[in-house]
């Protein structure tokens, strides 16, 4: 079918369009220049804002640690629930929903693009079950290679291009889509209790540093030519004083920059900004390392947003989430994931009248409004570590409105109020930069060149707001633009309507993205075949794995719409 | 009556389920809803209630006064599980006897009871004030295993037996049995006798073992045994001082 949305005010910052009244016409899933409108069905978007389908760029929608999640809490369950309607299945929410209703909410919510951003190899293929049960967007989910043995052990033989070998097999045995870096070393030396205490730490048996491991593992993104930058979640998250450990990440991998792309991506930052040496004394780093991102071009970040709420803590940094199963005395898991990482997952609840939780709001949102450019910080919460996705249009009208950030302000712990940096910021965004902020950043960076903008070709995935930019002023009317940004009033994917005010209207299925690198070594045999893998593989799997080697590696078939993205190695 | 509530997975009316009568009372300022019959498979009666009164002739299903804030709920027969669960305020008398979980949270949650007060005339089951933080629970009846289990603070009062592993995780707070226990917690350590307990004014006679633990958590909760009806726990006396 044939849409043409007529009069909205399309922001669409790939494309430099802010706020025109333009008209916008899809055509078999895609954006077009133009048709003759014969069988074309209208949507009359006057008054209305017309966006790119949002892009989450770190959300843990699935897999086995956000499945422990869900069985870890019944009671974030029970108040949350959708009975089934017509063409929506039931299910439960809150900080950890079940995939179905995932997929909904992030619909109605006009996003269509989500990226689960720490998957255990060992874990993908239930990874990826969880991801085809999460209907309507698209998604893409980033393998965790930070810790795995091979890696270690190649970066510390200086083998990069065996690395790149060993990496390049592991994104298509997962069908990953990027590599997500944890506490670097940090979880292998949680397996003898211990964590890294800096970047210069060495891992124990190893005798490889996190730095080397950021490093080597930035240059084989660099060989494999995948289309993100490394995902860091960096050293000593959570820690107070871990400003420092922000900046020298960012800072080690500064001179591998051979171009003006982005290099090294900080994720869920807030939580890797902490200033001061205990928790009594803790307070923000925000200045310094918004100072650093904006003097240099190889960095981007993403919030981390805290929103006061009871949510849960999930990661895959295990030595942190003891930590915080300690400082909360709340339920708790641990795990080790043989050879390749940990996890931790503790139930927690962020309070405005506590000193410390306060002042973490506080940074995520002065991280935002201190980076002047929004193209290099985008709008998440960790989901669902800061706070459930459902809060976005919260965070958006605290971004919009400085008004909105005063009565938060009022309502928190004095001690961080008088020490936070927001009533001395008065920066608002507007509507074009929270567009880049939620969606044509993110695509940007994810390097999807369908995704995140409404240029002829782009996938026709679109966002309609019931909001006029020209009668509201989000500096006041900061409520409508949360209620607008809760609630769709169209969501369309691929060309499909599929909510409509907050209602499901379609289900289709989301495509799943990863990245296929042409490595010569998978490529002499027949397509499938493992003829070619590195040689040592298959014996190490014999002597490190339980699982076989051969039960692995996940076929292409098994996604049911897969959509690889071919990249050319630079061996 | 236009109340729209759940039938297994279906949305129904009220008054498809029930005959539902209504007279203008011009002189009680909360309303007061009579439930007559058999309402035994009836979920969450009074849930999150906050003034008025409730008064069921007849047995109550469970999760009844769910979280509920104020007001007041009396039940002529018996109620199932998680009666008054989470509940900050008000007042639950119930007649007959009671399932498991007094008072207790929904699974997986740590917020209990937090305040108001529980009477139950009967028995009760499995982890009366599970997790709770705050009022009174009085048993008049016996109580099966693990009361007070993670208890951070409030009182429950078991006026008859109790079959064991009472206190359990228990941080804080009191638990005060009359009758029976087979035994107490290893990790409870006697602490003295004391001749009677108060309770919101309640003078209850004793004497009394007074114990303290759970100390595997580090606790300080206090947990009063009759000394009448467990001569088999004599042995602790050696070890006062």
């Amino acid at each position: 079918m044939n849409l043409i949305i007529k009069n909205g005010f399309i922001y669409d910052p790939l494309n430099g369009i802010d706020g025109e009244i333009m008209d916008i016409c899809v055509r078999n899933g895609r954006i077009v220049e133009d048709f003759n409108e014969h069988d074309t069905r209208v949507i009359d978007a006057s008054g209305m804002t017309v966006m790119p389908g949002g892009v989450d760029i770190h959300t843990h929608i699935a897999g086995s640690e956000v499945n422990s999640g869900r069985l870890l809490r019944p009671e974030d369950h029970v108040y949350d629930v959708e009975p089934r309607k017509t063409i929506t299945r039931s299910g439960v929410g809150r900080s950890v929903p079940s995939t179905f209703i995932t997929g909904y909410r992030y619909a109605r919510m006009g996003y269509t693009m989500i990226c689960n951003p720490s998957m255990p190899p060992l874990e993908a293929r239930h990874t990826h079950e969880e991801l085809e049960d999460t209907p309507i967007v698209d998604k893409a989910t980033f393998p965790l290679l930070g810790d795995w043995w091979f890696v270690l052990e190649h970066l510390r033989n200086g083998l990069i291009k065996e690395c790149a070998e060993h990496v390049a097999w592991m994104i298509n045995a997962t069908k990953g889509y990027a590599i997500k870096i944890v506490n670097p070393g940090g979880l292998e030396t949680w397996g003898f209790g211990r964590n890294v205490k800096d970047l210069d730490d060495p891992v124990p048996n190893f005798g490889i540093t996190p730095r080397e491991i950021i490093r080597g593992l930035c240059l084989v993104n660099q060989i494999i030519n995948l289309p993100h930058t490394i995902h860091v979640h960096t050293n000593r998250l959570g820690q107070p004083g871990n400003y420092i450990t922000t900046i020298e990440t960012m800072d080690c991998v500064k001179d591998l920059a051979k171009t003006e792309r982005p290099l090294i991506h900080i994720t869920h930052c807030q939580f890797s900004a902490f200033k001061g040496d205990s928790w009594q004394n803790m307070r923000s780093g925000a200045e310094e390392i918004a100072k650093y991102v904006n003097h240099h071009k190889h960095v981007t970040l993403d919030m981390g947003q805290v929103v006061f709420t009871d949510t849960t803590t999930m990661t895959a940094d295990g030595p942190w989430q003891y930590t915080l199963y300690e400082l909360s005395g709340n339920k708790w898991v641990n795990h080790d994931v043989e050879v390749e990482t940990s996890s931790g997952i503790v139930p927690f609840k962020y309070r405005r009248k506590s000193y410390v939780h306060a002042t973490m709001w506080s940074i995520g949102l002065e991280l935002a409004l201190l980076v002047d450019d929004p193209w290099k910080i985008y709008l998440t919460t960790d989901h669902p570590n800061g706070a459930p996705f459902t809060t976005y249009p919260k965070i958006i009208s605290w971004l919009m409105s400085e008004k909105a950030r005063e009565k938060t302000l009022k309502k928190i712990n004095s001690k961080a109020r008088a020490k936070s940096l927001l009533p001395s910021i008065d920066r608002e965004y507007s509507f074009y930069e929270i567009a880049i902020v939620t969606r044509a950043g993110q695509a940007k960076a994810l390097g999807l060149k369908n995704k995140g903008h409404l240029g002829a070709g782009a996938d026709a995935d679109i966002a309609i707001y019931n909001i006029d930019p020209r009668e509201i002023d989000p500096s006041k009317g900061y409520k409508a633009v949360r209620r607008a940004f809760s609630r769709a009033t169209y969501t369309i994917k691929s060309g499909e309507i599929v909510a409509r005010d907050g209602e499901i209207v379609k289900v289709p299925d989301g495509k799943i993205y990863w990245v296929n690198p042409e490595l010569p070594l998978l490529q002499k045999g027949s397509s499938s075949s493992h003829s070619n893998i590195p040689p040592d593989l298959r014996r190490k799997f014999r002597e490190y794995w339980t699982v076989e080697f051969d039960n692995y590696f996940i076929p292409e078939k098994y996604l049911r719409i897969s959509a690889p993205i071919r990249i050319e190695v630079r061996w | 009556m236009e109340l729209r509530v759940w039938e297994g997975n279906k949305n129904r009316l009220l008054s498809d389920l029930f005959s539902v009568e209504c007279e203008e009372n011009a002189e009680s300022d909360g309303l007061t809803i009579t439930l007559r019959g058999n309402f035994s498979k009836v979920r969450r009666v009074g849930a999150s209630m906050s003034k008025g009164k409730i008064i069921v002739k007849g047995d109550v299903g469970m999760h009844l006064g769910e979280r509920m804030k104020g007001g007041e709920i009396t039940v002529n027969g018996n109620a199932d599980s998680w009666p008054g669960g989470g509940m900050e305020g008000g007042r639950i008398e119930i007649k007959g006897s009671a399932g498991d979980f007094v008072g207790a949270p929904y699974r997986g949650s740590i917020e209990g009871m937090k305040n108001g007060m529980i009477i139950v005339h009967g028995d009760a089951g499995r982890e009366v004030g599970c997790s709770m933080r705050g009022g009174l629970i009085k048993i008049y009846g016996s109580v099966k295993h693990f009361v007070g289990i993670s208890m951070r603070d409030g009182t429950i009062l078991v006026r008859g037996n109790c079959a064991g592993k009472a206190g359990a995780e228990m941080l804080n707070g009191r638990i005060i049995i009359c009758g029976y226990i087979p035994s107490i917690l290893p990790t409870f350590t006697i602490d003295s006798i004391r001749p009677n307990v108060d309770v919101n004014g309640e003078k209850i006679p004793g004497p009394f073992y007074r114990f303290l633990g759970d100390m595997a958590d580090n606790g300080e909760g206090k947990l009063f045994v009759s000394k009448n009806k467990n001569p088999h726990l004599t042995a602790y006396e050696k070890y006062l001082l």
